[in-house]
């Protein structure tokens, strides 16, 4: 259950920026989830009510925006979206390592008054 | 008003794209600069699976993993130092001691990971400059440990023949990260039904990346060849300044 921590230092983040702006309120705050971010959804979103409780951001919308993992194919060189967590090239079935996208948890937006 | 066109919209958004894990990424760099002369290893299982007994026996056989490798790439001296991390107790820290090895033990509380702060901090209390491998025992967890770098060199990830061959299948994340898996228990493989064909399988549809290597830490069997992946390690990161 790292999504605690994980959503403390988000949450710090999005109140720095806040408070930088003099916000008096935090209405929206939009973290893109990668899909091999070793993030679970709900618990990121049950960790934002703990975390959130007593602050600029406690009636703040929490939106979880999911990112696919998107590999590189050595072989045809070119990205491709895998089905599942066996990440192999659907034109020539090779398996890749090469992850570009889907790793990350990132603050994207925060919307603010 | 918005400040734009005047209207009473009072509310406005801010496009930030911060990563989450920004302050630990930032302090696992600061490690890799203190560590710039170690080979460092993040040791990595859920909790049984050897990884204790793996690292002890590492420490016993420095002499040997300094001459594993068949073209000797690295024929120094191996100076090794542990980090250790659990929940609670000193029991891991004191079992390594044994060897008269240096090792630090990290308690981390509640939390189910190490994070690169406090690796850092427990490094400054080894004597590194006298070291040139670095041995991280993370919190025995398949999950939340995958997330943080600790600004290793390599990530070892340990399963054992006991527990299940799916298991890269639940817990990709931690085996897409890993540089090299290690089957552990190997002695006691036939006598729990081991199918190694399966787990093999299993681990080069999830983890093409990773090398893959079989041994036994308790009979020694499968070692040398795990040794002289240590010894290429080591020629590569800290050769030749310390040949």
């Amino acid at each position: 259950m790292h999504e605690i921590g994980l959503m403390q230092a988000a949450l710090s983040v999005a109140l720095d920026h806040a408070q930088t702006k003099g916000a008096r309120q935090i209405h929206r705050l939009q973290l893109q989830v990668g899909e091999l971010s070793g993030v679970d959804p709900d618990a990121l979103a049950f960790a934002f009510d703990v975390v959130s409780n007593g602050t600029l951001a406690e009636k703040a919308k929490l939106e979880l925006i999911p990112v696919p993992v998107s590999c590189y194919c050595s072989s045809c060189q070119q990205m491709f979206q895998p089905l599942d967590w066996v990440y192999e090239c659907p034109c020539c079935h090779q398996l890749s390592a090469d992850i570009r996208q889907g790793k990350a948890l990132e603050l994207s937006s925060l919307e603010i008054s | 008003m918005c400040g734009h066109c005047g209207c009473k919209n009072t509310r406005q958004t801010l496009s930030l794209h911060q990563n989450v894990l920004d302050k630990n990424d930032h302090y696992a760099e600061h490690n890799r600069v203190l560590f710039q002369h170690l080979l460092v290893l993040n040791v990595l299982s859920s909790p049984g699976t050897g990884k204790t007994t793996l690292i002890q026996r590492i420490l016993r056989d420095c002499d040997l993993i300094a001459g594993a490798d068949p073209l000797n790439r690295y024929q120094g001296v191996v100076r090794p130092g542990v980090i250790v991390g659990d929940l609670a107790t000193n029991r891991d820290a004191e079992r390594l001691r044994q060897t008269e090895q240096p090792v630090i033990q990290i308690n981390t509380g509640n939390l189910c990971h190490l994070e690169a702060e406090s690796v850092g901090k427990a490094a400054q209390q080894l004597t590194l400059d006298s070291l040139n491998l670095l041995i991280i025992e993370n919190v025995g967890n398949l999950v939340c440990p995958a997330v943080y770098d600790l600004g290793e060199d390599l990530r070892i990830v340990l399963m054992s023949v006991t527990e299940g061959e799916d298991k890269p299948l639940k817990y990709p994340t931690m085996f897409k990260s890993a540089h090299a898996v290690v089957i552990t228990k190997t002695d006691i493989a036939d006598v729990v039904g081991f199918n190694r064909k399966e787990t093999l399988e299993y681990l080069r549809l999830i983890a093409p990346q990773a090398l893959i290597f079989e041994l036994s830490a308790t009979t020694g069997e499968g070692l040398t060849n795990f040794y002289a992946y240590l010894n290429q390690a080591l020629s590569q990161r800290i050769a030749p300044a310390f040949v």
